[in-house]
């Protein structure tokens, strides 16, 4: 018996060959053994493509796993703490899945694909846990992470340049809807959906159709501005969406070492992603405990005063003791909230919307380390958050 | 008839700044515009079809990021796409590109020496220290030097601190710098000349001097003392055009309570007992408050909206002659589709610059040769950009706006106002330059307004069309601006204030002049200082 040894480099993706003609920066770094790009010409303006034209983000490296089966819809609504009978074909719900303890194993979105089939995305791998969730149950999972590949075409002339590109009816797709549409022969699967909080979709075909696709999507799009962006332009827009990323703003609780670095979706800031009300999920009788008895941690927003990112910074709630409360887990300056925001997590009791912590910033100008320490307030809603995310139809930019 | 705490006379940009910040503060604010529409020189007009121009300023830098996030200009409606690049395009069929990529910006200037590819980091070092040095003063009132009021004290004592922590050497090159032309500058740098040529584009911008004469260097400071989210001497676009901050401010101001009126032109600031009483309109109309507020130029507020019985006469005759020549004009053109530039390799960067058609220090002296003899340049500077390439929202899918900013331009001709033909004839000489350089871009005009300072004097109420309400020369900045003994935004009658661009740290849409006249109007009134601080050591 001859084996072929696994592959040792990384991946490619199959939007590899343009992405490469486009690139112009050669920094990669690895996404779950695939070659992803930082940037291609210049993260400030693929950043600003996002929000003033389109980016085009590759998803490919995406966990995807494709669940069917007379048990699907049990079995995904055991796993998640969010009522998934709600989400109906078509729809698209970001979710949460915790271990006993209810601690957070990982985010990610499930799509109602058709009555009963359902592919779940996210940035870990879950094979493990998900087959020891569906024991007894008559589900099928298959991992189709390369077999699918992707693109976030996110921006405010994203709808724009779909509907250049001939997909009729987008317009009626509202968001967290999904839909379906032949592309040359294929199945083209679009969702509403997108990690940037601005109006944005997610295209998703098979790997052979992949340049075919990446080609009619860029030809559509070249009145539109539109340009391939990498992770570090993507970074930015999540932040200002507020969303959290795993490994960054929480860990993942089946990876973590020490006790207490997990967290729960109350913690996180995720409450209305749990339903008590709906039959049993995993991780019910620990949350409804920490419901009960209060939680350790909160996931804060937070607008900072000036104009230097607090990266790693403590929080203090009076900067004249400086007892740490709690520590900033992303920060940035943000261009189109004019801005200085972090994303952190404080220890309860802090941390309620209106509150004013403090932030001891470092920061380094030509080799000489500084620091402030600057008002932190606390605030509830996205930082980024414009109308067009939910217009439906959308407008033309 | 109702009485208001205070009104701003001109919705330009830095008019709206003082209403908003005045408004927020708890007054009740009165702005009035002339036209009907707002922002001055700060504007998007739709005058053609589903075009939107920007019809007077048209890139974005110097607005101070304090004041943007301060009055949450963002939620407000505003965005500021920074744009890379630009391109010389040269006679002799090369070009010299400008690009944000540090080591391609060196090997670009190493084709034509690398000598000038090295010292452009001097240079680039040297001028962002005086831009350093400046930018701590645009949120401050300037100190009177002959004062000796605590503030005035403090102040000085600041400005002092600050220029001794240059160190002596670059004390004694501050002190030249301020003076000298952008020529001799450049000259400490750089050997070849299609480089110098590129860079002192930004000394002349606006200003009726020439390349050669004292003071450009200056003039190439405020052009690069601006940020794009922290990248200095960066430049970016609107989204939707300059008229986008104005619109942003004034959203602002009424959210804060305050009234805008448009279609009402001041004709006089009317004053009692050496007290402002309020202002009388063009149509006869009174409004009365014991604040007013002029964002209109010096000249305008001084000359045309006072009478000149209620001024004094040395302060009047100051007054008059305040530099404020004009020297620009500008095109706004709706074009079919983007033109191209043979020139330039297909796909570059450059295409999403700027562009620019003069090589030769020679041809840039001639230029102002021109204006000195009264007439617009036959071979003009030219700065054009096409805002388009980057913004989908003024213009249809595939067509383009293209601004060009014209350096010669003057306020009359040889001495005489101008004539419909002339301006026409100035327009088609900029066009006639574009196209030597663009075979396709005549036939893809769709609409084009030309604007010489007669137009922009009309219109915005520039006096003399010049576009920073006057000239940034040593003589006319800091204490001096507008004129020795007023420049804490004070005017010479009780009640009365100055926010427009004539005042420190002067023109640009910069919003600075507006708040800091606010801070002032404050503190009179012991108010609470509600505008920001610099945001410091960037
Ligand atoms: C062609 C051109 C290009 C420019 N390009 C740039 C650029 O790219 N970037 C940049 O930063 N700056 C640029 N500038 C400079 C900048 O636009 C101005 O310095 C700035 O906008 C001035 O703002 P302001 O609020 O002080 O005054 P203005 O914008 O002049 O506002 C004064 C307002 O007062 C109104 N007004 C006048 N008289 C009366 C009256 N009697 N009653 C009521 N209202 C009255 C006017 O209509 C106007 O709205 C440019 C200027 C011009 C003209």
């Amino acid at each position: 018996m001859t084996v072929q040894e696994v592959e040792q480099g990384r991946y490619r993706s199959p939007f590899y060959p343009r992405q490469a003609e486009l690139d112009r920066l050669f920094q990669w770094h690895d996404w779950k053994g695939y070659a992803t790009a930082d940037g291609f010409y210049d993260t400030d303006l693929e950043y600003f493509s996002i929000r003033n034209s389109t980016g085009v983000f590759d998803l490919t490296p995406m966990t995807k796993y494709r669940i069917t089966g007379p048990d699907s819809l049990a079995f995904i609504n055991r796993l998640v703490t969010r009522d998934m009978s709600k989400i109906k074909p078509g729809r698209v719900a970001y979710a949460v899945w915790c271990d006993d303890q209810g601690q957070v194993i990982d985010d990610g979105t499930i799509f109602h694909l058709k009555k009963g089939e359902y592919r779940l995305c996210s940035q870990e791998r879950h094979m493990a846990w998900l087959r020891m969730s569906a024991i007894g149950m008559d589900v099928t999972i298959v991992d189709e992470t390369m077999d699918v590949c992707g693109l976030a075409v996110q921006g405010p002339t994203s709808f724009s340049i779909l509907k250049t590109m001939g997909l009729d009816g987008i317009e009626n797709l509202r968001p967290f809807g999904l839909t379906h549409f032949d592309f040359q022969g294929a199945e083209l699967m679009v969702s509403r959906t997108g990690f940037t909080g601005d109006l944005g979709y997610e295209i998703w075909i098979t790997n052979d159709k992949a340049i075919e696709l990446w080609d009619a999507l860029f030809d559509a799009g070249k009145n539109y501005g539109i340009m391939a962006m990498g992770t570090d332009a993507l970074e930015h827009s999540r932040i200002e969406a507020g969303f959290i990323a795993a490994y960054i703003d929480f860990l993942p609780a089946d990876a973590t070492v020490r006790s207490g670095r997990s967290r729960s979706p109350l913690e996180l800031g995720l409450e209305w992603l749990v339903d008590f009300k709906k039959p049993n999920f995993n991780g019910r009788r620990a949350l409804a405990e920490e419901k009960r008895s209060g939680s350790t941690w909160r996931l804060v927003k937070l607008d900072i005063e000036g104009n230097k990112p607090a990266h790693h910074s403590y929080i203090y709630a009076n900067p004249k003791t400086k007892k740490e409360v709690g520590f900033i887990t992303s920060a940035a300056w943000s261009p189109v909230c004019k801005q200085n925001i972090a994303l952190g997590t404080v220890r309860v009791p802090h941390g309620n919307v209106g509150e004013k912590l403090f932030v001891e910033i470092y920061y380094q100008r030509e080799m000489h380390w500084s620091r402030v320490m600057a008002e932190a307030t606390v605030v509830d809603k996205p930082f980024w958050d414009p109308p067009r995310k939910r217009a439906t139809p959308p407008g033309p930019f | 008839m109702k009485t208001y705490d205070a009104i701003v006379v001109g919705a330009g940009h830095n008019g709206l700044t003082n209403a908003a910040y005045l408004a927020k503060s708890g007054l009740d604010v009165l702005c009035l515009e002339k036209n009907d529409y707002i922002g001055g020189a700060t504007v998007s007009r739709n005058l053609y079809k589903d075009w939107y121009y920007s019809n007077c300023s048209y890139v974005c830098s110097l607005l101070r990021p304090e004041i943007f996030r301060d009055l949450d200009l963002a939620r407000h409606g505003l965005q500021v796409t920074p744009y890379g690049g630009g391109t010389v395009f040269m006679e002799n069929g090369d070009y010299l590109g400008n690009y944000p990529n540090a080591e391609v910006h060196y090997r670009e200037y190493a084709r034509f020496s690398k000598a000038d590819a090295d010292a452009y980091e001097r240079y680039s070092a040297d001028t962002m220290r005086q831009c350093r040095f400046i930018r701590d003063f645009l949120l401050r009132t300037p100190p009177d030097p002959t004062s000796f009021k605590p503030k005035d004290l403090r102040e000085l004592a600041h400005l002092g601190a600050k220029f001794y922590e240059m160190g002596e050497q670059r004390m004694y090159d501050t002190i030249r710098f301020w003076t000298m032309s952008v020529a001799e500058y450049l000259d400490e740098y750089f050997e070849t000349d299609v480089i110098k040529a590129a860079l002192s584009g930004s000394g002349i911008i606006g200003t009726a001097l020439g390349i050669h004469s004292p003071g450009t260097a200056y003039v190439l400071l405020h052009h690069y003392m601006g940020d794009v989210d922290g990248n200095m001497g960066a430049w970016g676009y609107a989204r939707g055009g300059m008229g986008s901050v104005a619109k942003a401010i004034c959203s602002a101001f009424q959210s804060y309570g305050g009234e805008l009126r448009t279609d009402a032109g001041v004709e006089q600031i009317t004053v009692s007992n050496k007290k402002v009483t309020g202002v009388a309109l063009t149509t006869g109309e009174e409004i009365k408050a014991p604040i007013v507020v002029s964002a209109m130029d010096v000249k305008r507020t001084f000359l045309k909206c006072m009478d000149k019985n209620d001024l004094d006469e040395d302060f009047y005759r100051r007054v008059k002659n305040f530099k404020i020549r004009g020297s620009s004009g500008k095109l706004n053109i709706a074009l079919d589709g983007l033109p191209t530039f043979p020139a330039l390799p297909k796909g570059s960067p450059l295409l999403d610059g700027d562009m620019h058609f003069i090589d030769s220090m020679e041809r840039m002296e001639r230029a102002y040769d021109d204006w000195k003899e009264g007439t617009w340049s036959k071979d003009p500077y030219v700065d054009m950009v096409i805002p388009t390439v980057c913004d989908p929202t003024m213009a249809p899918p595939g067509k383009h706006f293209m601004s060009c900013f014209v350096q010669y331009c003057p306020a009359q001709v040889e001495g005489r106002d101008w004539t419909d033909e002339e301006r026409d004839q100035f327009g088609q000489t900029v066009i006639d330059q574009i196209s030597e350089y663009s075979p396709d871009f005549k036939d893809l005009i769709l609409h084009c307004e030309v604007r010489t300072p007669r137009e922009i004097e009309n219109e915005a109420g520039l006096t003399e069309g010049n576009i920073f309400h006057g000239e940034l020369t040593m003589d006319q900045l800091m204490f001096n601006r507008p004129i020795p003994g007023y420049a804490q935004y004070r005017g010479p009658v009780g009640g009365l204030y100055m926010c427009g661009s004539s005042n420190h740290p002067g023109g640009g849409v910069m919003a600075a002049p507006g708040c800091n006249a606010a801070r002032e109007i404050l503190t009179d009134l012991k108010r609470p200082d509600i505008t920001p601080v610099n945001f410091g050591d960037d």
